[in-house]
């Protein structure tokens, strides 16, 4: 039997069950394109090299490996480094001596031209376009390890191995199956466990723990507030997954359409039945991230009941304008300006259907260009608009709201997700370096 | 008419990488899952979330009485023109469908 605790909360508990593997997933792309564009993580240094520092005290507790997938939010290189350098902090302040592992998934933009070159690469659906153009735009790819790179860096029989961008369910399922549990177990009780408490009847408790065997699985959870029901754990495979039912892993996929899940009390649940299925190709996928502009935002704030009430006519009309103004002045068309209203369709645009009536309204507007100087340029040009644009062209020039000068907020770069393709390999490490370090 | 918020336990949305939304319909009991099921046609959700009824991915599950609805993201996921980041908004477009009384 291999034992895995996935934390997120308070340890202790957890850590007095005797795991074989403390495993934490640090990222994904839910964030955005910002992170992997820039290399870098949302949260902020103290409170990851807080959180850090309590995950390595349970595992010199425990006395296993420690492993993070997606280190940095990303798991970009700069991101392994960002977090590597942390570790290395909170080893000399602890005074601990610890052998890391550090998994690497970037992707130099000419390996992966070169891959395409060779046919290696195929695109998912919903299908985007590739060129080798695009894939020398990226600022960072990254691959998806799967669980024979995490498998390898636990081979090296490090206390704490960093992982670049893996697949969230790898860090769990690599040690499963690397001594010989069933395959589709491992893969679904990963998947069960990569949130944590998520697949319980309390999530906010954060930390359970997967044993895994020869037949199936059994998820129990670590707080005592906290249930593992047959429908919760069944549950979370519906979690930000598009097929409930199937998910796909570097070397084949995970089928759970036959899985059986019982209560054995009333907080514990094992499963059985799930499916591993082996593809022909290796292939891992593969994440990009590229420069898509730069960007200045303006809010203002229409409380004149009159102009809330024909909010997306006076929007049109300012819209309209400032860009005929902004393309003759900047003597060019490659920039967008566009306004949303808060309060009216912000958040769903021409989807919404709600037609409540607000008292005020919120005006974001967005101007997107090429540049930084043009997108600058962009919004000083909708500052005029934006504080006295009229309804009419008869009447005195109104006054607007602007909670803030300068009224622009200059976003700088912008980064866009560009790549939703996997790439074939021969052997599972070609696309992925492996150091091993003493540190403290 | 009834909302289907209003039948059903909880509708939530999330995205499912940067290219795929999926929205989740807890209907909570047998009954609601056969009246939603029933209910809500794949063009009347397909037309609700801007998509192609073709686009669209459906599982009813009956065990969980879950129905599930899969679509390629309307924006991919943070660029230009989305105005959702984490997709979580998308479901108040099912949830505020009405439903004819059974």
């Amino acid at each position: 039997m291999v034992r895995i605790l996935i934390p997120s909360g308070a340890l202790t508990a957890g850590v007095a069950a005797r795991p074989d593997l403390i495993a934490i997933d640090g990222g994904s792309t839910d964030s955005g394109p910002h992170y992997l564009g820039t290399g870098t993580s949302k949260y902020a240094r103290s409170s990851t090299k807080a959180e850090w520092r309590a995950l390595m005290a349970a595992r010199a507790r425990a006395g296993v490996p420690l492993v993070i997938g997606t280190a940095g939010t990303c798991g970009a290189d700069a991101a392994v480094d960002w977090m590597v350098e942390i570790t290395r902090e909170i080893a000399a302040e602890t005074g601990e001596q610890l052998k890391l592992a550090v998994l690497k998934s970037g992707q130099s933009a000419e390996s992966v031209a070169t891959a395409l070159e060779a046919d290696r690469i195929r695109p998912l659906p919903p299908e985007r376009p590739i060129t080798p153009d695009l894939i020398r735009a990226c600022t960072n790819i990254v691959a998806l390890a799967g669980a024979e790179q995490v498998g390898a860096a636990l081979a090296t029989g490090a206390d704490i191995v960093i992982c670049g961008r893996t697949t969230d369910t790898a860090i769990i399922s690599a040690l499963p199956l690397m001594r010989g549990c069933h395959a589709g177990a491992a893969w679904h009780g990963a998947k069960i466990g990569e949130c944590g408490a998520l697949c319980t009847t309390n999530p906010q408790t954060g930390v359970i723990q997967i044993d895994f065997d020869g037949e199936g699985f059994t998820v129990t959870p670590m707080a005592e507030t906290a249930r593992a029901t047959p429908h919760t754990v069944s549950a979370h495979m519906l979690y930000e997954n598009s097929d409930p039912f199937i998910l796909h892993e570097p070397g084949g996929h995970l089928d759970v359409t036959g899985a059986r899940y019982a209560a054995l009390d009333d907080r514990r649940v094992r499963v059985t039945g799930s499916r591993w299925v082996p593809s022909d190709r290796y292939t891992v996928k593969l994440e990009g991230a590229r420069v898509a502009g730069h960007q200045s935002v303006t809010l203002a704030l229409l409380r004149d009941p009159r102009y809330v009430a024909n909010a997306a006519q006076w929007a049109d009309d300012l819209a309209r304008r400032c860009t005929a103004k902004a393309r003759a002045r900047l003597g060019r068309d490659d920039f967008t300006i566009e306004l949303r209203l808060i309060g009216l369709n912000a958040t769903l645009g021409a989807l919404e259907t709600a037609r409540t009536a607000p008292c005020e309204i919120g005006v974001l507007a967005i101007a997107t260009a090429p540049t930084e100087a043009l997108a600058r340029e962009a919004a000083r040009m909708l500052n005029p608009y934006l504080l006295h644009h009229p309804l009419t062209e008869q009447e005195e020039l109104p006054t607007f709201a602007f909670p803030f000068s300068p009224a622009e907020m200059h976003r700088g770069r912008i980064h866009e997700f560009c790549l939703h393709h996997v790439m074939e390999l021969d052997d599972p490490m070609q696309a992925f370096r492996l150091e091993v370090f003493d540190i403290g | 008419m009834a909302r289907v918020s209003e039948i059903a336990a909880k509708v939530r949305s999330k995205n499912a990488g940067p290219f795929w939304l999926t929205i989740d319909i807890f209907c909570g009991s047998a009954e609601a899952f056969d009246r939603l099921r029933g209910a809500l046609g794949d063009d009347r959700v397909a037309r609700a979330l801007g998509c192609a009824p073709a686009a669209l991915k459906r599982f009813d599950i009956a065990e969980l009485s879950v129905i599930k609805f899969s679509l390629p993201r309307p924006q991919v996921q943070g660029s230009i023109r989305d105005r959702d980041m984490h997709g979580a908004s998308f479901a108040n477009l099912v949830a505020e469908l009405e439903i004819e009384d059974a």
